[in-house]
């Protein structure tokens, strides 16, 4: 599904390499965790895979299935399947969340040339899926994210997710800010997607949410490369020592 | 040449072709106009006033010509239940026009209105007179020395629907000064539209008295001809309770300055001034608002965005001045610019001068760029770049116009300016 080869990211503006080699596949179907020290590049992995400007690709690759992405604009990998849930989801004061939810799903529909949602239809499971993540129709009718708290954007990006029904997941910290409620109906809606064609790699600090979204494979990043892979006890590994063993063992 | 004997020559030169209308009962007025203008002369640029917008080509002798602009897009509030009243080139239509009857609302030409005992002379040149201190508009006088046609409305009770001026182009060369009075009486209420291009050049005056509880909503759509040229002035008084609203969309036009002075005059009025332009290279708008609070408990807002493309100009110069006794006074101006890109400019002139001592009043002027961050978000989404570019942009406008009230103008006006980005996108 996903396939990152020897990738090497720098910033733009600055002589600062970030990602220093990064490899990873993500099979079809398959859940992948990437757990990592602050800094370690995590963030930026996801950004450049989804085209945020700013980031030099110095070499390597990455393909969503025979999709070249690093050479095509965020809408079009969006269009080919893949979504980022982000850490820090982005407030558009004077953009209502319907009309924000109800364009991107028509121009992915569009863009892949299916026929676009009906205002009723997109109503209709648009509320049944908010229902779900107990987002009220006031947070829908609200300004994207404006005056949302820190759970409720989270779960906010889960029902984007759910509308756009991605191949390509990418969660950026979507545990982070969440109360232990939250953290259950985020992951609850996270499984409902869960299926054959579809993937998810799971970007975060915390074992406890990979108590509720099972991974296949763990990785842990540091100084910009994936350092160890494993299964899931690794991520139990990193919650009981932290990262100084790993860290020691790889050097 | 002295800069005094520049101007006086402009003036003379602009005043040698002109004479002035036999007006009837506003012929004093006319005249009175008429010396203020000699005495004063034309703006010129080095009047402190004009430092940001340059007055020649709206002072000079002759209209610098306008090419007429073929527009396919359906006319503004084209399905809204409403009085028109037409003119082309600033010369009255009977034909295209309604019929000037409406119930609580009695509606004549400025050229017609020929009686001698005419409610108007108690607001035609007046208000303007008064809106001539602490700053001098002398365009202003002009028009109400020379100003050959308009419309004079009356409103005694609630207007059953909005009175729509629409002002077409159809003339290369046309210049002309329409001069409209509106007098609100105790507890009356009207929507007054006013859409269209009017002329090559246009110098435009409105008076407007609204008495106690009266309200006035304003809705302006300014022509998308490229080369036309407008100086307009609206001079408003409000009464106790009073409420004045007046929105107006710019798009295009090579030349444009909007000056509007209100004074609150009564306890508890409430103004609010908003404004939203679109610019795409040759374009040149200034927005200039004077709003001075002379009684308790008063409100006024003004809230003006600007979208600046290819070297377009953006110009705000707005003034709060709060008189002593003017106690509770809540005033809010703000004034931003979304600047597409890095030719266009924005330049902006905020003031407040306060006597009084318990009064709130703020004001912020800001000018930026497309938020990237929120670009990419939708990007993010499968929005593309042009069509998130005109999400963010038609949000940023959103917060003037949002300051129409009512529900289906705002969006005529939204989808306005939605097909104006979209005719645009780079
Ligand atoms: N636009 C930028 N400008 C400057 N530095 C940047 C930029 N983007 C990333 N960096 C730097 O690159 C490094 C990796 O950042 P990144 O956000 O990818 O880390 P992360 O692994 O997601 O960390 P965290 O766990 O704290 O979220 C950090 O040192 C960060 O400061
Ligand atoms: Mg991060």
């Amino acid at each position: 599904m996903l396939k990152i080869e020897n990738l090497h990211v720098k910033l733009e503006d600055e002589e600062k390499q970030i990602l220093k080699g990064v490899n990873l596949e993500v099979g079809a179907g398959q859940v992948h965790a990437i757990m990592g020290p602050n800094g370690s590049g995590k963030s930026t992995l996801s950004y450049v895979l989804s085209g945020r400007e700013g980031y030099e690709v110095t070499d390597g690759e990455a393909h969503l299935g025979d999709v070249d992405l690093l050479d095509i604009e965020p809408e079009e990998r969006a269009a080919a399947g893949l979504f980022l849930a982000f850490q820090y989801p982005v407030e558009i004061p004077g953009v209502g969340n319907m009309t924000f939810l109800r364009t991107a799903v028509n121009a992915q529909r569009k863009a892949r040339g299916e026929e676009e949602m009906s205002a009723a239809e997109f109503l209709k499971v648009v509320r049944a899926k908010a229902r779900t993540l107990k987002i009220d129709s006031d947070m829908l009718k609200r300004p994207v994210n404006v005056g949302f708290s820190g759970g409720e954007k989270k779960r906010n990006e889960i029902l984007q997710m759910a509308m756009l029904e991605p191949k390509m997941c990418i969660l950026d910290e979507t545990d982070s800010g969440l109360d232990v409620d939250a953290m259950k109906l985020v992951s609850e809606g996270v499984n409902a997607l869960r299926s054959e064609g579809r993937s998810f790699l799971v970007i975060t600090h915390y074992q406890r949410l990979l108590d509720h979204i099972k991974p296949d494979v763990v990785h842990i990043m540091a100084n910009g490369r994936i350092i160890k892979s494993g299964g899931p006890e690794l991520a139990l590994e990193v919650e009981q020592n932290g990262y100084a063993d790993i860290l020691a063992e790889v050097s | 040449m002295s800069a005094v004997a520049e101007t006086m020559n402009v003036t003379d030169e602009r005043l040698a072709g002109l004479t002035l209308p036999a007006g009837g009962w506003s012929d004093a007025a006319r005249k009175d106009a008429l010396s203020r203008v000699q005495m004063m002369g034309l703006p010129s640029r080095r009047d402190e006033y004009w430092k940001f917008t340059r007055p020649d080509t709206l002072t000079q002798a002759f209209a610098v010509p306008a090419a007429l602009f073929h527009n396919d897009e359906a006319a503004l509030f084209d399905d809204v239940e409403r009085l028109k009243i037409v003119f082309v080139d600033g010369v009255f239509d009977a034909d295209a026009s309604d019929d000037l009857s409406l119930e609580g609302v009695n509606i004549e030409r400025l050229a017609s209105a020929d009686t001698d005992i005419h409610w108007a002379r108690d607001i035609y040149g007046v208000l303007e007179t008064n809106g001539q201190k602490p700053v001098e508009r002398p365009l202003a006088a002009l028009n109400t020395a020379f100003a050959t046609d308009g419309v004079l409305i009356h409103v005694t009770g609630a207007a059953s629907k909005p009175i729509n001026m629409i002002y077409l182009h159809n003339s290369e060369t046309s210049d002309v000064m329409l001069h409209n009075v509106i007098k609100l009486d105790a507890g009356a209420s009207l929507t007054v539209l006013e859409t269209g291009p009017a002329a090559a050049r246009l110098n435009m005056v409105t008076e407007v008295e609204v008495a106690d509880t009266a309200a006035l909503h304003h809705i302006r759509a300014q022509g998308r001809d490229h080369e036309c040229r407008a100086a307009t002035h609206i001079f408003a008084r409000l009464g106790t309770e009073s409420v004045f609203k007046s929105f107006t969309l710019t798009a295009n036009g090579v030349m444009t300055r909007n000056e509007c002075v209100l004074e609150l005059t009564g306890d508890d009025a409430k103004a609010t001034v908003g404004g939203a332009c679109v610019g795409d290279g040759d374009f040149h708008h200034d927005d200039t608002v004077f709003i001075t609070h002379d009684a308790e408990n008063c409100e006024s807002r003004q809230v003006f965005k600007k979208v600046l493309r290819n070297g377009a100009t953006g110009v705000f110069q707005g003034k709060i001045l709060v008189k002593a006794g003017a106690q509770k006074t809540d005033g809010y101006q703000i004034s931003q610019s979304l600047l597409l890109d890095g030719d266009s400019q924005f330049l902006a002139k905020p003031e407040l001068e306060i006597y009084a001592d318990d009064v709130i009043c703020s004001h912020g002027s800001t000018s930026g760029a497309i938020d990237e961050t929120a670009l990419f978000y939708l990007q993010s989404r499968g929005i593309s770049k042009p069509v998130a570019t005109d999400l963010l942009t038609l949000s940023f406008l959103a917060e003037a116009v949002d300051e129409i009230e009512d529900e289906t103008l705002r969006e005529q006006i939204n989808q306005r300016m939605a097909s104006w980005l979209e005719r645009r996108r780079g």
